[in-house]
């Protein structure tokens, strides 16, 4: 039988090699490129008509463009409409992905935590910078609590930039961990179907409950992946 | 058959417009505002972050402190010392989540008009409400 853990290889479609550097075109890359073109189909025929009254595919759309615009000024506020575009294809991109990879035989690339730690690593680069655009210098302030006593600096400064360096860690190892827990405890339990015989009929039932959770999780993982994207925006913005 | 759904539905959209209305006014009214983001996703989204919170911090106050000894040559100094800080940090982001100071690194600073911090007074009150 198959592994579990045989659906996150990555093998090359298109090898490629450029100066020495491996840049296959693999089935990881296949998938993003499919995330991509479903994304943007999903929008562009959605909102083709542009009908006052929405049909069924652009409401679908519309309600994806309220949830994140909502999010985005719940937690920035109105200052933060001008990082919509990032935010929303962020959210798509990693919902998408999560969700095309919960359709059999597919690849989930949000399983691999090089894929969450680059998205991660362009949020947590493009907050900073924007932190120093707004603040300048000011900046470092973040690091120092407001009505800290000056003989603590020493303590609480290094402990302030961990806390701050950590960040794009725990939001790549969070929506990395959930998709590689999630689908490696799917095959393991569907693998016991065929073990069992006859009463495989428990571990199926539980893994038809499980791909729902699964779901819920590929939701749930992109929507606190944007809405982290927004806090910490709102952080670079306002500092503290 | 149409006509038993056609009552509860109906009233169902009503009670959610009334919803929205009222949340829509609400975040007009406050304009930029952090309500709502403790609330609005279940327990194990929050569980979730808080495990990886801890852990993160702790990974790259042990990656520095590696890296420190190995370019100074100091074995096991810094690597405690980081590891030290990493944990504290670690914590210092799990009582930041719990406390509803935001999300993640960078305090939230509590109210200047002395009225507490935001989240927790609201949270505080949403709780009177639903016990009255």
């Amino acid at each position: 039988m198959a592994s579990p853990l045989q659906q996150f290889e990555i093998h090359p479609i298109i090898p490629l090699n450029l100066g020495g550097v491996d840049v296959s075109f693999t089935n990881s890359a296949l998938y993003m490129v499919i995330t991509v073109v479903l994304c943007a189909a999903f929008v562009i025929l959605g909102m083709r008509r542009g009908a006052v009254v929405p049909g069924r595919m652009q409401a679908a759309v519309e309600i994806s463009y309220e949830f994140v615009a909502n999010l985005l000024r719940d937690t920035v506020g109105n200052e933060g409409r001008s990082y919509f575009p990032f935010v929303f294809t962020l959210f798509m991109f990693v919902l998408l992905g999560n969700l095309l990879g919960m359709t059999p035989y597919s690849f989930t690339f949000t399983s691999h935590i090089i894929v969450t730690f680059a998205l991660a690593a362009v949020i947590f680069i493009g907050v900073t910078i924007l932190g120093f655009a707004k603040h300048g210098m000011h900046f470092f302030s973040f690091f120092v609590p407001p009505g800290t006593p000056l003989p603590m600096y020493p303590l609480l400064i290094p402990i302030e930039v961990i806390s701050y360096l950590s960040r794009p860690i725990s939001l790549s190892v969070r929506l990395f961990a959930n998709m590689l827990a999630g689908h490696t405890l799917l095959k393991v339990i569907a693998g016991f179907i065929a073990l069992l015989g006859a009463a495989g009929v428990l571990p199926f039932v539980f893994v038809v409950a499980l791909t729902g959770l699964e779901i819920l999780i590929a939701f749930l993982q992109a929507y606190v992946f944007a809405i982290l994207t927004c806090l910490y925006i709102n952080d670079a913005l306002h500092l503290h | 058959m149409t006509e038993d759904h056609k009552g509860p539905s109906l009233e169902d959209l009503e009670a959610r417009l009334s919803a929205a209305r009222s949340q829509h006014d609400r975040s007009i009214g406050k304009g930029s505002s952090k309500d709502g983001k403790n609330s609005a996703q279940g327990g194990f989204g929050f569980a979730m972050r808080i495990g990886t919170d801890l852990v993160a911090a702790l990974i790259v106050g042990v990656g520095i402190g590696v890296l420190l000894d190995y370019w100074l040559d100091t074995k096991p100094w810094f690597l405690i010392v980081f590891f030290l800080l990493g944990a504290a940090a670690g914590f210092l982001n799990i009582f930041r989540l719990v406390r509803g100071y935001g999300l993640a690194a960078g305090y939230t600073k509590v109210d200047e008009d002395g009225d507490g911090p935001k989240g927790l007074k609201e949270d505080v009150e949403r709780n009177g409400k639903r016990r009255g």
